[in-house]
């Protein structure tokens, strides 16, 4: 019960912050990748007021466990590989596409529109089948 | 001196604040990693069953903070596009991409620039350098965003 309060919290705060920085209006996040046109600097301060907090936070795991106790996780140990470059293209494309990423895709599910239900859905639809796809080409699929 | 500097830059700016909070309460809470793409596919692919409840419990949270500060605003567009392929195309790029990446724009952008990950610093670079050329082409090439 704990935990999920503590992600309730969590999650409201994301929602919040979504919401009134800016960043669910698919304009805005265009305009910041827009670099030849009517730039838009917005998300660059989004970006460092959230770095912020988490960069104390990152400073505070130190010698310490999380308060519902539990182990805080390790830094990967993948490295820099094929799967973090071609996901991330491919994800930085449909971002650019409809200004819209994960978290804000999820925030303005209330108050978007259809669009943004359509864009929900098909992301969902595709998170779905990335599993039998990374299976057709041969890749491990996590199961954590 | 404020009355130089955009309102949009400072509501940014304040809202950056809350999403990294959100992020160390998860962190230092739940010893989580907050990635809003890991937390939704988890529970999409049955990966992250284990802990189903607590990834509920985030998104709904995600979810209604909005509807319960939405009505303190004057009514505004999020200036989504109407195209149907558009939408599709890119809510499937982001989907299994994010999850092929293992993360997107808060677990790798937030969590993983201020943990000094090569792997988040890495990956941003890419979704942004891909998204600045994908607006570049849509928007002032082929015209369709």
């Amino acid at each position: 019960m704990q935990r999920k309060l503590y992600a309730f919290i969590a999650g409201g705060l994301f929602g919040a912050g979504l919401f009134i920085s800016g960043m669910t209006d698919t304009r805005k996040v265009q305009g910041w990748l827009d670099l030849f046109g009517d730039w838009d600097p917005t998300l660059a301060f989004v970006m460092g007021g959230a770095i912020l907090p988490m960069f104390v936070a990152w400073r505070l795991t130190r010698n310490r466990r999380p308060l519902s106790g539990g182990e805080f996780p390790a830094p990967s140990t993948k490295g820099v590989d094929g799967d973090l470059v071609t996901g991330s293209v491919m994800f930085g494309a449909g971002w650019g596409l409809a200004g819209l990423c994960p978290g804000p895709a999820i925030a303005s599910l209330s108050y978007g529109g259809w669009p943004h239900w359509v864009f929900f859905i098909a992301m969902v639809i595709g998170m779905a089948l990335t599993p039998a796809l990374r299976r057709s080409f041969g890749k491990a699929v996590p199961t954590s | 001196m404020f009355e130089s500097i955009p309102a949009d830059w400072i509501w940014g700016l304040l809202g950056g604040l809350l999403i990294g909070t959100g992020g160390a309460v998860y962190l230092l809470a739940n010893g989580r990693v907050m990635g809003a793409s890991g937390i939704l596919g988890g529970l999409v692919d049955g990966s992250g069953r284990s802990s189903a409840g607590e990834r509920i419990a985030f998104l709904v949270g995600v979810l209604l903070l909005p509807v319960l500060i939405n009505p303190l605003y004057a009514p505004f567009s999020t200036n989504a596009s109407e195209n149907l392929a558009v939408l599709i195309v890119a809510g499937l790029l982001v989907g299994i991409g994010t999850r092929i990446a293992n993360g997107c724009t808060s677990g790798h952008g937030v969590c993983g620039i201020s943990r000094l990950s090569p792997r988040g610093l890495l990956a941003t670079v890419f979704y942004i350098l891909a998204g600045g050329a994908t607006v570049y082409v849509f928007r002032h090439m082929l015209e369709v965003i």
